[in-house]
């Protein structure tokens, strides 16, 4: 079953497109990763998708026209929209008091039990715990929520790698399963590479790269050449090509491994390696064209 | 063919799904209230600090016996007895109009500032049932906890003033026969529904609009364009209509709520108060509708708003 479907979703700002067309589909018990520089435009996509801001273009989530009906939506979708969203003011008893009062789909009892391996108080106010409290306090509410899918932008924003780390190894273990769906944003691709089914990059307010995981193992590969054979190897039509410890690292889109076996050590890209690449050459593109 | 005979069960158990999870909206409107309570405390912390200040010097002016000779000078001018307790009325109602105004001028400001507004949007909430709980506020709450606080209040003052004048060896029944208690009580309601709820409701709402509207200081866009009306309205037309308008509804003096006279205050008997000539007041359903429009426009803009 489709939980996204957008096609031609646009979005102006008063100077800026922030969206340019976006075509999308997001099925059900995916884990999407949306990757791009600040301004690709990441966080508007989700703020449309979240039913946070109005657009031009269709878009159905979970079959419904998430910015008139928000409301309804929400009984379905959670987002954690960036770490320091829950009110300062508000207790955490207040906190788990009142999400269990307005959402139909909370159960308080799940919630507890995930505080309950915190060190997070009870009575505290948001604005006593620290960042990484924050974090864990929202994402125990959130995975409370039997939702059908999670929304994470910039979730473990400002978090030292101890909390990133744990915050994907709780959601993955405690709360995804294949009839859930994810969609995060986030500049620390790594960290997410092993987590992600499908990778997605935006730029500009384009979706210039799209590719399930699978799909994106089988069709980049890295080999590290020594000198004497780079020539070879950039025979081959790198897409990128980088120097490392005196030896290059060039990465291939569709290039037979064993050809490349033959050139050097042959290894599977990180995310952030192919997104380098993609950007690089968009702005190649985009310089081209303009000239 | 096929997509028609998968749509209809589809569709039946969405709308059988949603009936089992969805929540009454009665269930939504009091969990959105108690937030706003939880976050805005002044709303029941001021009205019981005045309370205390009142019920202190009430005491004390009492035990030095001020009072206790007003009673004995003339037991049966029932205005002097009654005096303070109309004064902590009044003082009550003074500080529930203060709370409305700021709590009003923040209500759909501090949400954005504070980057709260993300979260709560996160949850199946309408923006309807938040802006309505928001109002609720200055329009019921406020004016039903600040009746109560003040029959409290006032009661204890009859206990204290019963005591100290029974300890003094006086008719303590004097008291309590010369003071219309319950009619007081009842005036009060009225007083408070009328002139502090049904009457300034368009000039609450209004501080609502704005609170969701301004990106900084809502008090200034809140009383700017109403003074560049009054301007403009002076210097083109030499007319005040606007600022008597607006003012009526600030000072809360609803003409028709009660008769008028050079003695009146509004705790007096029942027998002066008017509510047929309130209910039907135009300024009374106007200003209602005007109300009604703010909200409408309120809740409209905070569809659209974010994190400032």
């Amino acid at each position: 079953m489709t939980v996204i479907e957008a096609r031609g979703l646009r979005k102006a700002f008063d100077t800026t497109i922030a969206l340019d067309g976006i075509n999308l589909r997001v099925e059900e018990g995916r884990i999407l990763g949306l990757i791009g520089p600040n301004g690709a435009g990441k966080t508007t996509a989700l703020n449309a998708i979240l039913g946070l801001t109005p657009y031009q273009g269709k878009l159905r989530v979970l079959g419904r026209d998430p910015w008139s009906e928000r409301d309804r939506l929400m009984r379905d979708v959670c987002f954690i929209a960036d770490v320091a969203v829950l009110p300062r003011w508000m207790r955490v008893s207040q906190a788990l008091d009142y999400v269990a009062g307005v959402h139909p789909r909370f159960d308080r009892a799940k919630a507890e039990a995930f505080l309950g391996k915190t060190t997070i108080q009870r009575a505290s106010k948001v604005r006593e715990l620290s960042k990484g409290m924050v974090t864990q306090l929202h994402l125990a509410l959130v995975m409370a929520i039997d939702a059908r899918l999670l929304v994470l932008d910039e979730p473990t924003l400002g978090l030292d790698i101890l909390f990133r780390k744990q915050f994907y190894d709780s959601l993955l273990t405690d709360y995804f399963d294949r009839s859930r769906t994810i969609v995060v944003t986030t500049h620390q691709v790594d960290e997410i590479q092993d987590v992600l089914t499908d990778v997605m990059f935006m730029n500009r307010g384009r979706i210039v790269f799209d590719c399930s995981m699978e799909e994106f193992e089988s069709r980049y590969l890295e080999v590290m050449v020594n000198p004497e054979r780079v020539a070879a190897a950039r025979a081959l039509k790198p897409m990128h090509e980088r120097q490392a410890l005196a030896r290059s690292i060039l990465l291939f889109d569709r290039v037979d491994r064993h050809q490349l076996a033959a050139l050097g050590e042959v290894r599977t890209p990180s995310i952030a390696d192919v997104f380098v690449a993609v950007m690089g050459n968009e702005a190649g593109q985009a310089q081209g064209a303009a000239r | 063919m096929n997509t028609q005979s998968n749509a209809i069960p589809e569709s039946s158990l969405e709308s059988h799904v949603i009936a089992a999870t969805s929540l009454s909206a009665p269930r939504l409107f009091y969990w959105s209230v108690r937030r706003e309570l939880w976050e805005n405390r002044s709303v029941y912390i001021a009205p019981l600090a005045v309370a205390g200040v009142i019920l202190f010097g009430f005491s004390f002016s009492t035990i030095a016996g001020t009072w206790e000779k007003a009673l004995r000078l003339d037991p049966t001018h029932h205005e002097a007895i009654a005096m303070p307790y109309d004064f902590a009325a009044a003082l009550l109602m003074g500080t529930a109009i203060l709370v409305s105004v700021f709590y009003c001028l923040d209500a759909l400001h501090g949400e954005r500032r504070d980057r709260g507004i993300l979260f709560w949007k996160s949850l199946p909430v309408s923006d309807l049932m938040t802006v309505l709980a928001k109002a609720s506020i200055p329009l019921i709450v406020l004016p039903l906890l600040t009746f109560a606080i003040t029959v409290a209040t006032q009661l204890i003052m009859l206990l204290v003033s019963t005591a100290v004048l029974a300890a003094s060896g006086l008719h303590a029944w004097t008291l309590w026969t010369q003071l219309p208690f319950l009619q007081m009580s009842l005036l009060l309601l009225y007083h408070l529904v009328t002139a502090h709820a049904l009457w300034p409701a368009p000039i609450y709402c209004w501080l609502l609009l704005v609170s969701g509207w301004a990106r900084r200081a809502p008090f200034l866009w809140a009383s700017l364009p109403l003074l560049a009306i009054f301007g403009v309205e002076k210097i083109a037309f030499h007319t005040s209509h606007f600022a008597s308008i607006v003012g009526s509804h600030i000072i809360g003096a609803a003409p028709a709520i009660a008769r008028t006279g050079p003695d009146m205050f509004p705790m007096d008997p029942m027998a002066h108060i008017t509510p047929a000539e309130f209910l039907s007041s135009p300024g009374l359903w106007i200003g209602l509708v005007v109300a009604a429009i703010f909200l409408a426009a309120a809740v409209r803009l905070r569809r659209y708003q974010g994190p400032i």
